[in-house]
Formats: C-alpha cells, sequence, structure tokens
C-alpha cells in the first residue's frame, strides 16, 4: 500500500459521556501504523477531550487522555483546534494539554502539535483532505 | 466509483444504521462498487443476528444479511467495539471461553485497520452516524 492520502479525524465531542472519544483516538493510534498524512481536528464539545488535569476517579471511567501526549511518536503533529469553539466555552489554548513533537530534519527538536484555527481556516483545510472521518 | 461505508450507530436507536442501509443499496443499483462496509461503535450492533424486531418492522439485520449474500458484501464488525458491546463470532467466542456466539450471516468481525484500508482503497468513505 504505497498511495498516501489525507486523512482528517474530528472529534466533537466531549471525551466522557459516550464513547465516541475514546473509540475515535483508537482508530487514530491503530490508523497510525498506516503511514498515512493524518490531521486531527478538534471542535465544539470535542474541544474538552484535550483539556488538562482531567480527573475521572468520580465517574469510575478510565482517564484516556493521556494518551494524545503520545501521538507525537506516532508522527501525529498536526493538531488542529477550532477557535471558536474554545472560545464558547469560556478556554484558551492555556486550558490545554501542551502537546509536542520531535522534528527530526531539524536534530529532533520539540516543536508545538496544536494550533488554534478559525472555523473559516478549518473547512478550508476540511476541503482539501481525502478521507474525512467524525466522531 | 469504489465507495465504503461506514456505520457508526446502532439499528432501531438511530436512522443512520437505516440510512446507511439504503445508501449502500442505492449504490450498488446504480452501478457502483463498495469495497467494505465498517461497522464502529454501536453499530456492531447491527450485525447480531439474534435481533429479533415485531414482524410488522424492517428486520434491520437480516436486511444486510440478504445484499450480502445477493451482492457478496463485505461486512465487518470492528473487534474491539464488538468486545464491549457483546458481538461473538466463532472465532472469538473460542479466544474469549465465551458459551456462544450471535454473529449474523454475510458479516465478520475484524480490526480496525480494516477501516483504514478502506479510506485508502475507496475513492469515497462515507460516514453514517449521529
Amino acid at each position: 500500500m504505497s498511495e498516501t492520502k489525507k486523512f482528517l479525524y474530528v472529534n466533537r465531542r466531549a471525551p466522557y459521556g459516550t464513547i465516541y472519544a475514546w473509540e475515535s483516538l483508537e482508530v487514530i493510534l491503530i490508523g497510525a501504523a498506516f503511514e498515512q498524512d493524518v490531521t486531527l481536528a478538534f471542535v465544539d464539545d470535542g474541544v474538552f477531550q484535550l483539556v488538562k488535569g482531567q480527573d475521572t476517579a468520580g465517574i469510575e471511567m478510565k482517564n484516556f487522555s493521556p494518551t494524545y501526549a503520545a501521538l507525537g511518536d506516532y508522527d501525529i503533529n498536526k493538531i488542529y483546534v477550532e477557535k471558536e469553539s474554545l472560545e464558547a466555552r469560556g478556554l484558551t489554548i492555556d486550558d490545554l494539554q501542551h502537546l509536542v513533537w520531535e522534528d527530526e530534519d531539524e536534530d529532533w527538536a520539540e516543536k508545538d502539535s496544536i494550533k488554534v484555527v478559525t472555523s473559516a481556516e478549518l473547512a478550508e483545510m476540511m476541503g482539501q483532505q481525502d478521507v474525512v472521518l467524525s466522531f | 466509483m469504489k465507495l465504503s461505508i461506514q456505520v457508526n450507530e446502532g439499528p432501531y436507536q438511530h436512522q443512520a444504521s437505516d440510512s446507511a442501509f439504503k445508501f449502500t443499496k442505492a449504490a450498488i443499483d446504480a452501478g457502483h462498487d463498495i469495497f467494505r462496509v465498517f461497522f464502529y461503535h454501536d453499530g456492531v450492533n447491527n450485525g447480531t443476528r439474534y435481533t429479533t424486531p415485531p414482524q410488522d418492522d424492517r428486520h434491520v439485520v437480516n436486511r444486510w444479511s440478504e445484499l450480502a449474500e445477493a451482492h457478496g458484501l463485505d461486512l465487518v464488525l470492528c473487534v474491539a467495539a464488538a468486545q464491549r458491546r457483546g458481538l461473538v463470532d466463532e472465532g472469538e467466542q473460542e479466544r474469549n471461553g465465551k458459551d456462544g456466539n450471535n454473529i449474523a450471516p454475510g458479516f465478520r468481525i475484524s480490526g480496525l485497520g480494516q477501516l483504514i484500508e478502506a479510506g485508502i482503497q475507496s475513492d469515497r468513505l462515507v460516514v453514517f452516524g449521529d
């Protein structure tokens, strides 16, 4: 399978309450083995998935949020968070985990993975994708 | 055109499951090729043969099985999603020591890689969900 396609995963839901966020992350991790051009987008309540300091003890659910920090090791470093969704929920990028990746072309320099974009920028990027999976 | 379908919701609870079926059938009737239908999340519940709807209602599961038999469709239930929700084929029954299996004819259980492969191999991946 030599063909490389642009895959976009759109995460729209809160991390808990439904299983979509967790099962989306499972697809992303499995999909990483296929070496496609992967982008993640977080919109609507999906922005809560990246919020730092999550504590799920009270709901007896597995806290899977530390897994996002491993995405950089899977060469997943294009993570877009919609600006309007953050603002509507009173969040800023400082409320999110600091996700990084290491750029092997620049002596493994550590770079930020998350970029805050407007819905218009997101829409344009969405139009450039080959495969869009929404969760 | 070569199409793949992703079904993310269960039968009867969500119309997404009906819409996915109707789209798949219409695509076949229009001469398109269906590379794969992949069932994820509660969508795996479309693949249990124990489903028993009232007689005056559509039979969502049998409908898929019949379409698969008529057109050689590849209907795949995600193994991780299926295990969580109690969908079992003979292999899973043996592996996990269960006392039975419930997968409907025409369906098979496999990994998420099958979804990614469907995205790569198909001209379009069409997602039906909530």
